[in-house]
């Protein structure tokens, strides 16, 4: 008797061990905006599909960059996929950090599955997170940036937008809106330092006045006429019809204000277009209308491109299991799992080509200009003048984070009157060659 | 007259002592306000202050989105925990330092308190290494560990100057009586240090409770104290300002609650000494 309940005790016990075993747990690192959320929330869906269980650590842009960088720089593996840029993934790809996702020729058991149509993803983010033609990361959403205006103000001012507007006109049209004693302003746009906030706007607006960072040799390129007309006429501009200390505003302070019926004009990130149309936060939700990014006839706009997605970091012990993950996370499958259950303005955008070939999301007010304006970005070819880095709104070289970081201090400083612009451009230029030339460019 | 003058420098000194508790009291006050708004609200231009729809609705999403409770728990253990392990190695050191001085002592106090000079982020690398070598990656006790050594410093220098506030000839009668170390340290010393160590306690609880450089470099989805529960809700790319408070209300509520009922002895031990 004894014996038979020892034995099903054991029993019991390696059942229990071994189900415990099966239950795979995979630990995902990611940033806190809206898609990203919604994806926790149907995560039950996935862990109900796979019986892989799925823990989540979501931080702030800038500490999970901070974070995970720490980790895949020591193969630390407290994370099975990580959520990365454009910027860092060809990076880390190239230094073998990451697992690849799909190569060109082969596929092995690691790679993403034919039924996942890696053909689908638009070619722009498919180029911007691989390195020498090896998919790295995962497009979960992508963006750029565009003109988000308002029609009555517009229409108020006498003027109308055009589909691609010059930065002229936009100057012109912001002069108009402007409307002092109503607290309107004609345009708003990010001042913020930081890399990622006004760095990101300067650099990508740089490229349609003919500026680019470095010349072939990497010298700094800040004591240029390009950058000086550049910086010149966001200055100008800014003061006369921007908003009041816009040299600390970035996405969500605009995001604010435009919101609140405060801006004529704003140049953002096209997943914005979903906020400011959304009728239960924004004030001006039924009167925004979208254009492409300025130019100024040099051949390249001022918009950027931007994708978050998921990448497993090489040595995770749970490669199949986070492989299935960013399997169903980019899928097709989850987009129309998110339109039936949230509608079709809440899916995850700018990733896929099918989806905008779906008549019900062309329906979406600003599905049209996303995708034109993601087109209308090259990544590899951003400047008018030949340059030696990939990116637009960076240059994909570990050392830009820093240096970007220092440079749009500079030009912050110059917003807010505290130097003049050729005082910031001089001192841009000396911190990029002095930290380009310790880091062995020049 | 005197009467007359005395009184209103009373009631000046009390109206400067309640402006300035309010200031700094304020941004906590806002941050609770702002718990209750809509997203809408939060951002409003000018700032709404009290007349708006008052909502739970915030407080809802987070409880919704994130397991509160653990988080809370790791914060417990792993500020409880390192406080007390700090304590258990400070209370000596200090007695040392306070009653059998070397002549170093002076330059090792120093010394200690130099360590904090450095920044976290210098020795980010050096130590997340060593935590993975030693499999403490992600772990309560590495959390404990680290969260004690950084605070080691202001403990062993805050019990020593309390300590040495104590006559050292309580301690000698105490060694005549016959006392043994040990006996002299928990029977004789510490009981007339006891609002010094208190208050130790309690401002040490604290450093760690907030301590938002370690836990979230040091830390993933099971250590992870409220530091990192507040982390996951703030964003550059999107309005969460309401629920980035009410997250921050619920993470700074238990220590809110802890320093009022304790606030008369965090005073006694904070000004221990400072009157002869």
């Amino acid at each position: 008797m004894i014996r038979k309940t020892s034995l099903g005790v054991a029993l019991a016990v390696s059942l229990a061990t071994s189900t415990a075993a099966l239950a795979e747990t995979i630990t995902i690192a990611t940033v806190n905006n809206g898609d990203m959320i919604r994806m926790q929330g149907y995560t039950d869906q996935f862990t109900q599909q796979t019986g892989i269980n799925v823990e989540w650590v979501t931080l702030e842009e800038n500490v999970l960059r901070q974070r995970v960088t720490t980790d895949i720089t020591t193969k630390g593996g407290a994370f099975d996929i990580m959520t990365i840029g454009m910027y860092e993934t060809p990076i880390w790809g190239a230094n073998g950090w990451l697992v690849p996702l799909h190569k060109n020729v082969n596929f092995n058991t690691n790679n993403l599955s034919a039924a996942y149509d890696v053909d689908d993803l638009l070619p722009a983010m498919r180029g911007g997170l691989s390195h020498e033609g090896t998919l790295y990361a995962a497009p979960f959403y992508g963006e750029s940036s565009m003109i988000m205006y308002r029609t009555d103000l517009m229409a108020k001012a006498g003027m109308s937008m055009p589909d691609a507007p010059t930065w002229e006109f936009i100057a012109k049209a912001a002069a108009a809106m402007t409307d002092r004693s109503n607290d309107i302003n004609g345009v708003c746009l990010r001042g913020k330092a930081g890399w990622g906030e006004g760095g990101a706007f300067i650099t990508a607006m740089s490229n349609s006045f003919g500026a680019r960072w470095f010349d072939m040799d990497w010298n700094a390129q800040f004591d240029t006429k390009p950058w000086a007309d550049t910086l010149n006429f966001f200055k100008n501009m800014m003061d006369a019809s921007g908003p009041k200390g816009y040299a600390t505003n970035g996405f969500n302070e605009n995001l604010s204000l435009f919101q609140q019926g405060k801006c004529g004009m704003w140049i953002d990130a096209t997943v914005a277009a979903s906020f400011v149309t959304n009728p239960k936060d924004s004030t001006v939700a039924d009167k925004v209308g979208f254009a492409l990014a300025p130019d100024t006839g040099l051949g390249k706009r001022s918009n950027w491109l931007w994708a978050w997605a998921l990448a497993i970091p090489a040595g995770t012990q749970k490669e199949k299991a986070a492989l299935q993950f960013i399997e169903w996370a980019t899928s097709k499958d989850y987009i129309e799992l998110v339109a039936a259950k949230e509608g079709w303005a809440n899916v995850p955008p700018g990733a896929r080509v099918s989806l905008y070939e779906n008549d019900n999301y062309k329906k979406v007010p600003f599905a049209q200009m996303t995708l034109d304006s993601i087109l209308s970005a090259d990544p590899n070819n951003s400047t008018v003048e030949p340059s030696p880095y990939v990116g637009i709104q960076f240059a994909a070289i570990p050392e830009f984070a820093g240096i970007a970081t220092q440079v749009s201090q500079e030009f912050s400083a110059a917003y807010a009157g505290q130097q003049s612009v050729e005082e910031a451009l001089g001192k841009a230029q000396d911190i990029t060659n002095e930290a380009m030339e310790a880091a062995g460019y020049r | 007259m005197a009467r007359a003058v005395s009184f209103n420098r009373k009631t000046v000194n009390t109206a400067l002592a309640w402006a300035i508790g309010l200031l700094i009291f304020f941004p906590i006050l806002w941050t609770i306000l702002t718990s209750f708004k809509t997203e809408g609200q939060a951002i409003a231009d000018p700032p709404i202050f009290l007349m708006f729809d008052w909502t739970l609705e915030n407080y809802a999403i987070v409880q919704e989105r994130s397991d509160y409770l653990k988080f809370l728990t790791n914060s417990v253990i792993i500020a409880g925990g390192s406080t007390l392990l700090g304590i258990l190695v400070a209370v000596p050191a200090a007695w040392s330092m306070a009653f059998v001085p070397s002549k170093r002592t002076k330059d090792i106090l120093l010394w200690m308190l130099s360590t904090k000079m450095l920044p976290a982020v210098g020795v980010l690398y050096p130590i997340y290494l060593i935590f993975i070598e030693l499999g403490l990656l992600d772990t309560k006790i590495g959390l404990v560990v680290v969260l004690m050594l950084i605070n080691l410093p202001i403990i062993v220098w805050m019990l020593y100057t309390y300590f040495k506030e104590i006559p050292s000839e309580i301690l000698e009668a105490a060694r005549m009586d016959g006392a043994s170390l040990r006996s002299e340290i928990l029977y004789v010393l510490t009981p007339m240090a006891i609002p010094g160590i208190a208050s130790t306690i309690l401002l040490n609880f604290i450093l760690a409770w907030n301590e938002a450089f370690w836990t979230l470099n040091l830390t993933a989805a099971q250590a992870a104290p409220l530091t990192a529960f507040i982390a996951s809700y703030s964003s550059p790319e999107g309005l969460f300002y309401a629920k980035l408070s009410a997250a921050s209300t619920m993470a700074i509520a238990p220590i809110l609650v802890l320093g009022w009922f304790s606030q008369k002895q965090l005073v006694r031990g904070l000004t221990f000494g400072a009157v002869k």
